[in-house]
């Protein structure tokens, strides 16, 4: 067994919350310089350069890469022989988004209740997924999550008839229905199978993964390709004021599911993709 | 692409009738900032017949939350948000002689209409630069409502701020032309 003290974990969720803000990770800088040699809109490039341009600014001197700074959702693999000590594993994680909002100058975007709308005015709590696996380690990824693109996601109950062609074409009416709203070139976490929500959880998941790397499953990474040609088809490109990149990478995470059902979540990243590692 | 155009802010009568959906714009000058919670009030005092904090007649108004200033800057990031949650609220200021709006996404039927038939004019900033934006704010003052945090209302001093134009005043929209010159037809279409 191996002790952990959870101070560590505020420390290190504190450091993520601001250097995720400040620096794109380089799989997100190599994705949108490969979109530029990809777009054949002008105005599209334009756009991306700024983009480009922006993300270079921010981590230069400081300033956040969006105003939005975010939901702070944390994905947390617990190796099943760590013992957790000092204090409870949440209160530290949230201590950790609280500090790293304060000392970043970071934007509090979240408010205690959707019916009252009162800011909790240091940007708790974290969002949190906790899986158990085997070992000792711990991994912490931080996805910093925008609402507007989140707003613009979408899930639905196809049913198996509808088939991988059904599947495309609510990914797209997805995309289409968003339009600039999900501020385009996209990342696009899907989930397909397991129940309603656990196909959620996946296509947020989905979303960590380094930008364009393909699935480990031949099949899947084949349809992750018939997926984003579909989407760039859309014309929506760049900031949707039109162009041939509207996404810059799909990402699919599946998994079983039941003989009567089709779960498809997609889950939407502006291109202020924001996400980051630690692990002990 | 045209060339990029200057316009100074708040707009004289004239000025906006020229542009196209689609043209590069810098905009110096004054902004006023509002989003979510800023534009409830300017609904609830213009219901109840009282004065805004500002007087929209010329003015442009931005849908921004900016990030809290680091020590010594004027701002933080200040990227545009989804102008759609102002919607219902619009037509009101249009109404009172706002000139601009900059925001992200598109607009209601009636906020369009509205526009055209006041003269006001829909900029998008380019949502995700918030960085790059900015640097083009050279003074921020809070004029009311403090207590809204980053969603108080602020005057923006701004410098070569750059925006497209989405909405023109002659019908055109970006969000539906420019997708449609790139679209290309999916496999079930063909």
């Amino acid at each position: 067994m191996r002790e952990v003290d959870v101070e560590v974990v505020t420390k290190a969720v504190r450091d993520l919350c601001i250097e995720v803000n400040h620096r794109f990770r380089d799989d997100h800088v190599a994705a949108l310089s490969q979109a530029i040699l990809e777009e054949r809109s002008p105005l599209g490039c334009d756009v991306l350069r700024q983009l480009q341009r922006n993300g270079e600014v921010a981590a230069q001197d400081g300033f956040p890469i969006c105003q939005d700074t975010g939901y702070a959702v944390c994905f947390l693999r617990v190796g099943q022989d760590v013992h957790f000590i000092g204090g409870s594993l949440t209160d530290a994680i949230d201590a950790g988004v609280r500090e790293g909002y304060r000392d970043g100058y970071l934007r509090a975007s979240l408010v205690r209740s959707a019916i009252d709308r009162v800011n909790t005015g240091d940007n708790t709590p974290a969002m949190i997924y906790t899986d158990i696996v085997p070992g000792d380690q711990l991994e912490l990824t931080l996805l910093v999550k925008g609402a507007g693109c989140d707003n613009m996601s979408a899930i639905r109950m196809l049913t198996p008839a509808d088939g991988v062609d059904g599947m495309i074409r609510f990914v797209v009416e997805t995309i289409e229905k968003a339009g600039p709203s999900a501020s385009p070139p996209v990342t696009v976490g899907i989930g397909m199978g397991g129940t309603f929500d656990l196909a959620a959880r996946m296509s947020k998941w989905a979303l960590t993964r380094r930008s364009g790397t393909p699935s480990p499953e031949p099949r899947i990474a084949e349809l992750e390709q018939t997926v984003r040609d579909a989407i760039n088809r859309t014309g929506i490109g760049p900031a949707g004021f039109g162009g041939t990149v509207t996404a810059l990478a799909v990402h699919i995470e599946s998994m079983a599911t039941h003989i009567a059902a089709f779960p498809v979540a997609v889950n939407l990243d502006c291109h202020s993709h924001r996400v980051g590692v630690w692990t002990l | 692409m045209s060339p990029v155009r200057h316009l100074v802010a708040p707009f004289a009568d004239r000025s906006l009738a020229d542009l196209r959906a689609g043209d590069q714009v810098t905009l110096s000058g004054t902004l006023m900032t509002g989003r979510d919670a800023a534009h409830e009030r300017f609904s609830e005092i213009l219901r109840a017949g009282g004065r805004l904090p500002f007087d929209p007649n010329g003015q442009v108004i931005y849908y921004v939350g900016p990030t809290p200033a680091r020590p010594g800057r004027v701002i933080g990031s200040a990227g545009p948000t989804t102008a759609s949650r102002m919607d219902s609220h619009s037509p009101a200021l249009i109404e009172l002689g706002l000139r601009g709006m900059i925001g992200k996404g598109r607009r209601s039927p009636e906020v369009i209409r509205s526009m055209q038939e006041h003269g006001c004019v829909y900029f998008g900033a380019v949502e995700g630069t918030a960085a790059l934006l900015g640097r083009h704010v050279l003074k921020a003052d809070v004029v009311a409502y403090a207590d809204l945090g980053a969603e108080a209302v602020f005057q923006l001093e701004v410098a070569d701020f750059p925006v497209v134009v989405v909405n023109d005043l002659v019908g055109g929209d970006l969000y539906e032309l420019g997708p449609a010159a790139w679209r290309r037809p999916q496999d079930w279409e063909r």
